[in-house]
């Protein structure tokens, strides 16, 4: 009776959470990388973005998708503002940038003051560079 | 090698070689339904004059010869051929039913790990020159039995049921694979009612993932597990839904023009009630 009520009122079936399914562990099959890695990419890449232009934080949208056998990484990025919040070539200089003219910048920047935590944690020197500049 | 031993005539290959096709049938997964791929393929490409000859390489699990109704008759096996204990045409198996179909049998008391992969590549190219299509049945998993199973093979056909880890599995192979071997799919085990309720992958969920040119659908129809049981193939019949999807596949992978067979929907009155009162599917 509730499979039934459920069905009525258009819950998910479990064809749709199989293939969602499928399409998240295909997703980390080809990337061989576990989500957390996906994760912290995101966060890199909102990183780097950032120092080029102000980018809209909340909305930034990223996702694999497959075509034709083979994964495209779509990211979705809102840019609020072309104000460079920071001189892009040194990442330690945006790191440590909080009298740059933008509000909005400032913002960016503070909201991304404490190092990750998960980052941290990690033992790999290439993606680790930004966080160890705090 | 006992391969290049002369063959009788009836086998023999004809004075201008044309050699046939190789084509491994494999999924990566276990008890997708290979081993009945290949028997019931391998009899309906029998049933329309082809010389087949049917190659289970799944050393240490033979089961091909079961599927077919051959395991009294099998004398030597894969191993024996391919270490010279025995000719390739010693080990060959006339089948019960289809003239022009032969089975080489896996050993069953060896382990993949003993079989040589120059020797299985010279065994598939002898039996190549002799017959217009090599089936080998490859066992599970993607090490060396695998590896073995698709060397001497140019074409795959990659068998996948609608479910998560199956396909995945598919996926995985397939990208081993390469574009080497032109894969090509059959669906097997699907259960249309199911798919109606929202609750099994469908064809299109299955490819929309893989991607792979469709030979055909194949459902879950007890009457392959009946005539598994009976060692008699099911394309032995020629009435009968999916019976006739294992014809059309074989028109297919024989080149004919013909679309891809998929099962039919019956539906029973408690169904179409069902689905009446609760009919929305999300």
């Amino acid at each position: 009776m509730i499979e039934w009520m459920k069905r009525f009122f258009g819950g998910p079936t479990s064809s749709t959470t199989a293939k969602e399914r499928l399409r998240l562990v295909l997703m980390t099959d080809h990337l061989a990388l576990a989500p957390e890695i996906i994760a912290d990419m995101k966060r890199d890449l909102i990183e780097v973005i950032s120092r080029y232009v102000e980018v809209d934080r909340e909305n930034v949208e990223v996702n694999f998708e497959q075509e034709d056998r083979v994964l495209a990484m779509l990211a979705n990025i809102p840019i609020t503002s072309v104000n460079r919040p920071a001189p892009p070539p040194e990442p330690p200089a945006y790191a440590a940038a909080p009298n740059v003219a933008s509000p909005g910048a400032q913002a960016a920047t503070a909201s991304n003051g404490g190092p990750p935590p998960r980052r941290r944690r990690r033992k790999k020197p290439a993606t680790q560079s930004p966080a160890t500049a705090h | 090698m006992a391969m290049h031993q002369p063959v009788p005539d009836e086998v023999a290959a004809p004075a201008a070689v044309k050699l046939g096709r190789a084509i491994v049938i494999t999924s990566g997964k276990g008890g997708v339904g290979k081993t009945t791929t290949t028997a019931n393929l391998g009899t309906a490409l029998a049933q329309r004059g082809a010389r087949v000859a049917l190659v289970d390489a799944d050393v240490g699990l033979r089961n091909l010869d079961i599927v077919l109704g051959l395991e009294s008759r099998v004398k030597f096996h894969l191993l024996d051929v391919l270490e010279e204990k025995a000719a390739l045409d010693e080990a060959l198996v006339r089948d019960k039913h289809s003239e022009s179909l032969v089975l080489l049998a896996a050993a069953q008391a060896r382990e993949k790990e003993e079989v040589d992969t120059d020797r299985m590549r010279a065994l598939i190219a002898a039996l190549r020159e002799r017959c217009d299509y090599v089936l080998i049945d490859c066992p599970a998993g993607i090490e060396l039995g695998f590896k073995n199973a698709i060397a001497g093979a140019d074409e795959a056909i990659v068998v996948c049921t609608p479910e998560v880890s199956a396909v995945r599995d598919v996926d995985r192979v397939v990208g081993l694979l390469g574009n080497r071997f032109k894969p090509q799919l059959i669906i097997n085990r699907l259960r249309p009612q199911l798919v109606k309720k929202g609750k099994m992958l469908s064809v299109e969920d299955v490819n929309a993932i893989l991607r792979l040119p469709l030979l055909g659908v194949i459902a879950d129809e007890p009457e392959i597990i009946i005539t598994t049981n009976k060692g008699e193939p099911l394309a032995l019949r020629r009435d009968g839904e999916t019976a006739n999807a294992y014809h059309t596949i074989a028109a297919r992978v024989a080149g004919e023009d013909v679309p891809a067979p998929a099962p039919e929907l019956r539906e029973s009155l408690m169904d179409k009630l069902g689905s009446f009162f609760g009919g929305r599917r999300a």
